[in-house]
């Protein structure tokens, strides 16, 4: 075990874990943020996607040691202080994109990510940004139609 | 055409009349609201399905779960509306055994058919005892009393009383009569409009609670280690060595059924991976391969059974024949199945997501040998499942792990590797189907479907829980299970005077049970690819040559609509569109699907780049609700025809992961587009499983269109 200090949602938090805990269990078990997703454990799937340093990139192989400095950001860091859905939260919500919603915290971690270095992505760069996460329902559309409407908002 | 004609159509494995055609609204309206749902017959008191709280606000009891499908806002879409309440006034519950009625499982697109259905007329009931109660406490007739917004008030508006006020603490325990006056459809607010979900905002920042995400004080975490093939047991586990790798409470072992319980998660994922390496297991047996899997089915030895007969097959021969492949696929949920359980004072509770938490509470209670009595399971959602994923199991097995720890929660989670290699795939099935034609008509039809069940699920049996196979406590190999699903659909839904429909079923090489549709994709593609052949043969436009054999008003009306929505000119070279329609078990929803696609020249890989879809579901309880099942289903489908197939080889499955079974990612989704034909005054009609078939088959049809090759075999781009 080791002491390690986090800097998650704008916040720091110091914790003790075993230097290779993948990072997604200690945001889910330790931080109490469940909005990250296990769903291969092989970054196959983008289930686990959080920010770092505003890039999306899966956190379930990444070991806690490696983002110690970092800052991260997860789906529930995206709200303003005072509640303010995100652009990209607000669209998805409209667009009514998901069924079971599983995914959704690789597609909107995506998105936001997207957004941040295109702010207008045209249909193809969106496809692109989305393909690493994957989507059993059958939400593509949908979701395709949220990144749209949040580069709008 | 006879406006009392009824034709006989096999459902669910039981012969059941439906009606169709020409039958005046009021009569059909009769019909069926005189026979109230099942759910409700099983519990008829109005309490079993709401209850008014102390705010006034109403809870409702689903024995349903939701998997996705949006069940909690339509289910409150349906009780606000009978009560003229707010929606937000409404709350669910789901499936959980100590509180909600049995309706068996969340399955065959019968959330609102049944479980909608028995709310509205609880509601309905629950109203009009309201209004009796209020008029009594107020000395004012019935008839000068409104309801609105969980209070009911006089005309005149000076006199009013909220529900908790009326009820004082009591519920309303009558049971719900079949004659309950239902609100008129043409007041409706809320049903049949697009009604958002509000568990998506949730879903949007993190906060909608999964059965994954459960956290309860002092939980454990677990984690299963499984043979390397279906027929391995366990010979020796090198504990120590497992020890020495992890920092772990104990190793659960009995039979073949080996885990891990740690303090901390990342601890368990150590010791399982420790685990793996220690366990020796027996030899297994050969069972086939991916690549000869058609053959292999073939020679199968297979129960045969008869399953549609009318008129009389005088040919000797066919002018058309064709044979069809679908492949072993998966449900392929996005999160792996997982559950908690706890294990106290020798009570067991346990969390899941599992479809059927009634059933699933008796294969349990006969597996541990613990009374029902002490048993309860609590639905809580999960992942989509499209069908029996490892929801049950991994319940089962986090009841193993409790047991042996009692005290606290423990928390089992599969891991990606536990979801591909040991789910129940959708069965393979291999359709043969010759036609005679005359005059542009079919006049002759025998179609046989060969195929392995269709569904193990639970069911209260033990031997279904996958764990059950591991343990020494005399659970046989899982019995045979639900063969109708193989021939869900085998029967075209179109004018053929002479029939032969037969099943033959196998016992595969493969764990197999209920993906969505069930034998329904696999039937519908042969049937859809076939009449699409036929067309071809016969030079006939493909609208016109299934609207020639229809006589479902219905049916005519959702291929008509679908040819108005899609452009007709072909100009692209390498490009296609083809159709397909079905109606779905050949007594639910109606569909029509068209797909438009690109063929390689070269190498001949398929890309979709648009699907249509219009679909006719009956009365329509949340109209996006029926657009995103509808979307998905055709999106779901072109994963499944163009890429999809369980891989095998020796005596194990290979498909361990999304590399080793790749489904369709954004690059490659293709646009979709929906329209429904809302029929308020038509039953409800399930929508979950409506496109797949016509999906799969309309882009097999559009391939054709585009090539001219003739695709039989699944899934389409299996050489890419």
């Amino acid at each position: 075990m080791k002491t390690f200090v986090l800097k998650v949602n704008g916040q720091t938090h110091t914790l003790e874990a075993d230097a290779d805990t993948p990072l997604l269990y200690v945001l889910r078990n330790q931080l109490q943020l469940n909005g990250p997703k296990y769903g291969c454990g092989m970054q196959q799937c983008g289930a686990c996607m959080v920010l770092i340093n505003g890039v999306a990139q899966a956190s379930c192989m990444m070991p806690v040691s490696s983002v110690d400095t970092s800052s991260i950001t997860t789906i529930e860091g995206l709200e303003t202080k005072k509640g303010k859905m995100h652009a990209v939260q607000e669209a998805f919500v409209i667009e009514q994109a998901a069924q079971c919603g599983f995914c959704l915290n690789g597609m909107v971690i995506s998105a936001v990510a997207l957004l941040q270095e295109i702010p207008s992505p045209d249909d193809e760069q969106i496809r692109i940004a989305l393909d690493r996460s994957l989507c059993r329902c059958g939400s593509h559309a949908r979701i395709l139609r949220a990144v749209k409407r949040a580069a709008k908002i | 055409m006879k406006s009392s004609r009824r034709i006989f159509l096999k459902s669910a494995g039981l012969l059941t009349i439906g009606f169709c055609a020409g039958i005046p609204n009021s009569a059909k309206s009769a019909s069926v609201f005189n026979e109230l749902p099942e759910s409700l017959k099983r519990h008829p008191n109005i309490n079993a399905w709401l209850e008014v709280l102390a705010n006034g606000n109403v809870r409702v009891f689903t024995g349903k779960m939701e998997l996705g499908q949006g069940i909690r806002t339509a289910i409150a879409q349906v009780a606000a509306e009978e009560l003229d309440m707010n929606i937000n006034q409404v709350e669910i519950v789901l499936a959980d055994t100590a509180r909600t009625p049995d309706e068996g499982y969340t399955a065959g697109s019968g959330s609102m058919e049944q479980s909608a259905m028995a709310v509205r007329y609880a509601a309905a009931a629950a109203r009009e005892k309201l209004l009796q109660l209020a008029s009594a406490k107020m000395n004012l007739s019935p008839a000068g009393l409104s309801m609105s917004n969980g209070t009911v008030q006089s005309r005149d508006g000076k006199r009013k009383m909220s529900f908790s006020d009326i009820l004082n603490g009591r519920q309303v325990t009558d049971k719900v009569d079949a004659n309950v006056n239902l609100k008129s459809k043409a007041n409706y607010q809320l049903v049949g409009k697009a009604i958002p979900r509000d568990d998506i905002s949730q879903m949007t920042n993190g906060r909608y609670e999964y059965v994954h995400d459960l956290r309860f004080p002092g939980m454990v975490h677990a984690r299963v280690v499984r043979p390397p093939s279906y027929g391995a047991s366990l010979e020796s586990v090198d504990e120590n060595y497992v020890r020495t790798k992890a920092d772990l409470i104990k190793i659960v072992r009995e039979g073949s059924f080996v885990g891990v319980i740690a303090n901390e998660e990342y601890a368990a994922m150590q010791a399982q991976q420790a685990l793996r390496w220690s366990c020796k297991w027996s030899a297994d047996p050969f069972r086939g391969s991916t690549e000869s899997i058609p053959a292999y089915l073939e020679q199968l030895p297979a129960s045969s059974e008869k399953v549609h007969e009318q008129g009389r097959i005088a040919a000797q021969s066919f002018q058309h024949s064709a044979k069809y492949f679908k492949p072993y696929i998966m449900h392929g949920s996005i999160g792996p199945s997982c559950a908690v359980a706890l294990f106290k004072d020798g009570n067991l509770h346990l969390w899941t997501h599992s479809q059927g938490v009634f059933p699933l509470r008796e294969a349990v209670s006969r597996m541990v040998g613990i009374d029902e009595e002490k048993i309860r399971i609590t639905g809580v959602p999960g992942s989509g499942c499209y069908g029996h994923n490892g929801a049950d199991d991994v319940a089962a097995e986090a009841a193993l792990l409790a047991i042996s720890f009692p005290g606290v929660h423990v928390r089992l989670q599969w891991t990606r590797e536990d979801e591909h290699l040991w789910e129940p795939y959708g069965s393979a099935m291999i359709m043969q189907v010759s036609a005679n034609m005359q005059n542009g008509l079919i006049t002759e039809w025998v179609y046989s479907v060969r195929s392995d069940n269709h569904s193990t699920r639970p069911g209260g049996k033990a031997n279904n829980l996958l764990p059950s196979r591991y343990l020494d406590r005399g659970f046989d190999a899982p019995a045979g299970g639900y063969s109708g699903g193989a021939y869900r659909n085998s029967q075209p839904y179109y004018r053929i005077p002479n029939q032969q429909v037969y099943a033959h079923l196998f016992r595969g090489p493969l764990r197999v049970s209920a993906l969505r549709s069930l034998g329904a994709y696999g039937n519908i593609f042969a049937i859809e690819s076939f009449m699409d052949e036929l067309a071809a043969a016969s030079k006939q436009d493909p609208y016109l040559f299934r609207l020639n054999h229809l006589e479902d008003p219905r049916a005519v009306e959702v291929v008509k609509k679908l040819r108005e929505l899609v452009p007709k000119a072909e100009t692209i070279r390498g490009e296609g569109i083809g159709i397909a329609f079905s109606r779905y078990k050949n007594s639910a929803a109606y569909c029509a699907v068209a797909a438009q696609v690109a063929v390689d020249e070269k190498t001949r890989k398929v890309k979709v780049k648009k699907m249509w879809a219009v679909i006719d579901a009956g009365e329509v309880i949340n109209l996006d609700g029926v657009i995103n099942q509808t979307e998905g289903g055709m999106i779901q489908a072109a994963s499944w025809t163009l890429m999809e197939q369980v891989q095998f080889s020796g005596n194990k499955v290979t498909s361990d992961g999304w590399g080793s079974y790749p489904i369709m990612r954004f690059s490659d989704v293709p646009e979709v587009y929906v329209e429904v034909i809302p029929q308020p005054e038509q039953e409800v009609l399930g929508a979950g499983e409506a496109a797949q078939g016509p999906a799969g088959a309309a882009i097999a049809n559009a391939v054709y269109r585009a090539s001219g090759i003739r695709m039989r075999d699944l899934p389409l781009n299996k050489n890419f």
